[in-house]
C-alpha cells in the first residue's frame, strides 16, 4: 500500500485525515488503518456474530453436496409437507414430499450466489464510472452523473423488475437487472468520495513527480477511496439478497426444480393452511443471512470511523 | 420562491427525458420482437411483415421514440395485448388501488417511526434506544413479502381473524373506506410500513440527537423554557427532514409494492406488473413503470419544493 493509505483514516463521507506524527510511532509498530479497522471490528461482538453466521452459511453452500442429509431433488408424494421435528425429515418436507433441510442447506448456494454476485459486479462497474466521473470532472462528471440521475428516478424494486420482466426469467438475466440497479448507487458514492479527496495535496505532490492521470487514479485515488466504497456494497448485500430471492419468488429467477430460498418460499405458499412452519422457513433464512449482512456491514462502517 | 420552482422543472426536464427513454428501450430490450407474444407461431412472413409496418417497428429506433412519446404526451400509452383495453385506463385504475395501500402505509411508517425515533433520540442508549434499533435494523433486513405470508400465517390462516388476500370482500378491484373494506387493507399495509418505520426511525433518532446537542437548545433552557417548549423547537426543527423522508418512502412504496401486492393479491399496479411480466403484455409493462417511475420524479420534485418552502435554513437560489 502506498504512504497516504496506511497514514490515513478514512471515514465514510469521504474526508481522508492524515494522522498525525505519533510520538509512540517509535516504539510500538504501527498497525495501519486497516490494522487498526480489524482490531476495532474484532472487539464489536454484534458484527463478529454476524460475521461467524455468514461464514458457517457460506460454508453449508460450498460443502452442501457433500454433506446433505437426503437428496434434495428426491421427493415421495407419499410424504409430503412433513412437520419440522420428523424423525426422517429434521426440518420437515415440501409440497414435492422433499427434505427441506436439505433444499435450504443446497439452496444457500444460488441465493448466496445471485444476492452476492451483483454487488461484485457493480462495485467493480460503479466505481470506476465514480472515480473517473470524480477525478476527471468536467463536461465528463456532468454526463455520467446525468446519466446516473435518471436511475435514480426509478424505485429500486420497480426498476429491478421492469428490466428482468423486459429481459425474461433466468438466473443470467435476473443478476444483469440487479447489477443496474446497483451501478448507479455505487457510482454515486465513489464518485463524492473521489471528488472530496481529488484536490488533497498528496494528489498534487503526484502530479508533480511527474505521475501520469491513470496512475494517479490507480494508485492514489483508488488506495483512498476503495474502502469507503467497499463499506457502502457490503451494506447493499442485504438487500441484493432480498431482491434477488424477491425476483425468484415472483419468478423471474431461479426456476423449479432447482432449490433457491425465493422459490421455495413461493411454492410453498399454497401450505400455508397445511403446514405453516415449514412454509416460513425459506423466508427465514433468507431474513438470517440478510441481517447478518446489514449488521456486520454496520460494524465495519463504525470500525472505519476513526477520529483522531 | 416561485424562481426556485421553475429551476427545479428545468432540472427535472432532461431527467423526465432519460426515463422516457429507459421505458421506450424497455420493449426493445425483450428477446425476440415486441410481437412475438401477439403473432400466432404459424404467422408467415408476409402478415409478420404486415404487422410490424402497421405497428411502426420497421422505422429505426429514434423515430419509433419520437412517435411514440408524442402519442405519451397525448395520455396515449397504448394497448394492452392481453385485455385490448387502452393502458391507460388499466393503469390509473391500479394506481388508485396502490396509492391507497402505499399512502396508508406510509402514515403508519410515519407515525411509529417518528415516535421511536424521538424517545430513541431523547433517551440516547437507553433499553428503548437499542428497542427502537434493533427496529430499524429488522425493517431493513426482512424479505417484506416473508413478513407478509407470516402475518397471514398468524391473523389468517391460524387466528381467522383478518381476510389474507384481496381489496375488498365482493371481490372486486376497488378499494373502499368503510370497515369490511379497512379489515383487507391492515395486513398489506402493517406489511409495508414496516420498511418506512425503520428508516424513518432511524432518521429521527439521529436528527433529534443532532437537535439536542446544538447551542440554542441549551440557550433555550438557560432562559428558563420548560421541556414542552424545548421539544416544540426540535420538532419544528427536525419536520422538514422528516416530512421529506416521508415523501421519499411513498414514492418507494409505491414503486416497490409488487412484491406486497403479489402476495396479498391487492388489485394495484404490482399486480398488474405482475400480469403483464407473465403474459409478455410488453405495453401494459411500459406503461404501468413510466407512470410509476414519472410519479416518482413528481414526488421528489414536490419533497424538494415543501423542504425548501418549509425549512428557511435551506438556501433558494
Amino acid at each position: 500500500m502506498t504512504a497516504p493509505v496506511t497514514a490515513a483514516s478514512v471515514a465514510l463521507d469521504g474526508a481522508v485525515t492524515t494522522a498525525p506524527p505519533a510520538e509512540a510511532e517509535a516504539f510500538i509498530p504501527s498497525r495501519g488503518f486497516w490494522g487498526h479497522v480489524g482490531h476495532r471490528l474484532v472487539r464489536d461482538p454484534v458484527a463478529m456474530a454476524a460475521g461467524a453466521v455468514i461464514l458457517l452459511i457460506i460454508a453449508v453452500a460450498i460443502l452442501s453436496p457433500w454433506i446433505t442429509p437426503m437428496d434434495p431433488y428426491k421427493g415421495s408424494m407419499l410424504r409430503r409437507l412433513r412437520p419440522i421435528g420428523d424423525a426422517t425429515y429434521w426440518l420437515g418436507s415440501d409440497e414435492l414430499g422433499r427434505d427441506m433441510l436439505s433444499r435450504l442447506m443446497v439452496g444457500a448456494r444460488l441465493s448466496l450466489f445471485m444476492g452476492v454476485t451483483p454487488v461484485l459486479i457493480a462495485f467493480a462497474i460503479g466505481s470506476a464510472i465514480g472515480i473517473l466521473a470524480g477525478y476527471v470532472g468536467g463536461w465528463t462528471n456532468t454526463i455520467l452523473m446525468r446519466t446516473i440521475d435518471v436511475f435514480f428516478a426509478f424505485p429500486s424494486v420497480l426498476l429491478a423488475i421492469a428490466l428482468s420482466g423486459a429481459l425474461g426469467a433466468g438466473i443470467f438475466n435476473a443478476i444483469v437487472s440487479l447489477t443496474c440497479v446497483f451501478v448507479p448507487q455505487i457510482a454515486r458514492v465513489a464518485e463524492s468520495v473521489t471528488t472530496g479527496i481529488r484536490r488533497r495535496d498528496y494528489i498534487d505532490a503526484a502530479k508533480l513527480s511527474g505521475a501520469s492521470a491513470l496512475t494517479i487514479m490507480r494508485v492514489q485515488v483508488l488506495g483512498n477511496v476503495v474502502g469507503p466504497i467497499f463499506v457502502y456494497a457490503t451494506s447493499l448485500i442485504s438487500v441484493s439478497m432480498i431482491l434477488a430471492s424477491g425476483l425468484s419468488f415472483l419468478g423471474l429467477g431461479v426456476r423449479p426444480p432447482e432449490p433457491e430460498w425465493g422459490l421455495m418460499l413461493n411454492t410453498l405458499r399454497t401450505a400455508i393452511y397445511v403446514n405453516p412452519m415449514v412454509a416460513a422457513l425459506p423466508g427465514l433464512a433468507i431474513f438470517i443471512v440478510s441481517i447478518s449482512f446489514n449488521l456486520f456491514s454496520d460494524g465495519l462502517r463504525t470500525a472505519m470511523e476513526i477520529r483522531q | 420562491m416561485l424562481l426556485y420552482i421553475l429551476k427545479r422543472l428545468i432540472y427535472v426536464t432532461p431527467v423526465a427525458f432519460g426515463v422516457s427513454v429507459v421505458c421506450f428501450l424497455l420493449v426493445h430490450l425483450a428477446p425476440g420482437d415486441p410481437l412475438s407474444a401477439v403473432l400466432p407461431a404459424d404467422a408467415t412472413q408476409a402478415t409478420i411483415d404486415e404487422m410490424r409496418s402497421a405497428y411502426g417497428f420497421d422505422k429505426p429506433l429514434p423515430v419509433q421514440y419520437a412517435i411514440w412519446l408524442w402519442h405519451v404526451l397525448q395520455g396515449d400509452l397504448g394497448t394492452s395485448i392481453a385485455t385490448g383495453r387502452p393502458v391507460l385506463g388499466e393503469v390509473s385504475r391500479a394506481v388508485v388501488n396502490s396509492l391507497i395501500l402505499a399512502s396508508v402505509a406510509t402514515l403508519i411508517g410515519f407515525t411509529f417511526g417518528t415516535l421511536f425515533g424521538f424517545v430513541a433520540g431523547y433517551r440516547r442508549n437507553s433499553v428503548l434506544d437499542r428497542a427502537a434499533s434493533a427496529l430499524s435494523v429488522f425493517g431493513v433486513s426482512v424479505p417484506h413479502y416473508w413478513l407478509g405470508m407470516v402475518l397471514v400465517i398468524i391473523f389468517s390462516a391460524t387466528l381467522g381473524w383478518l381476510p389474507p388476500t384481496g381489496a375488498g370482500p365482493d371481490g372486486s378491484g376497488n378499494w373502499r373506506p368503510d370497515f369490511e373494506h379497512l379489515r383487507y387493507i391492515i395486513l398489506p399495509a402493517v406489511t409495508m410500513s414496516v420498511i418506512p418505520t425503520g428508516i424513518i426511525a432511524r432518521t429521527v433518532r439521529a436528527l433529534v440527537a443532532d437537535i439536542l446537542a446544538q447551542d440554542f437548545v441549551e440557550a433555550l433552557r438557560a432562559k428558563g423554557m420548560d421541556e414542552w417548549g424545548v421539544f416544540k423547537h426540535v420538532v419544528r426543527n427536525a419536520a422538514p427532514t422528516a416530512l421529506a423522508i416521508m415523501g421519499l418512502q411513498l414514492g418507494y412504496l409505491l414503486g416497490g409494492s409488487i412484491l406486497i401486492e403479489t402476495v396479498f393479491a391487492w388489485p394495484g399496479t404490482g399486480f398488474l406488473l405482475n400480469a403483464a411480466i407473465f403474459q409478455r403484455d410488453l405495453p401494459l409493462l411500459q406503461g404501468s413503470i413510466l407512470v410509476l417511475a414519472m410519479f416518482f420524479v413528481l414526488l421528489n420534485l414536490i419533497v424538494d419544493v415543501m423542504q425548501t418552502a418549509l425549512d428557511p435554513r435551506i438556501e433558494r437560489a
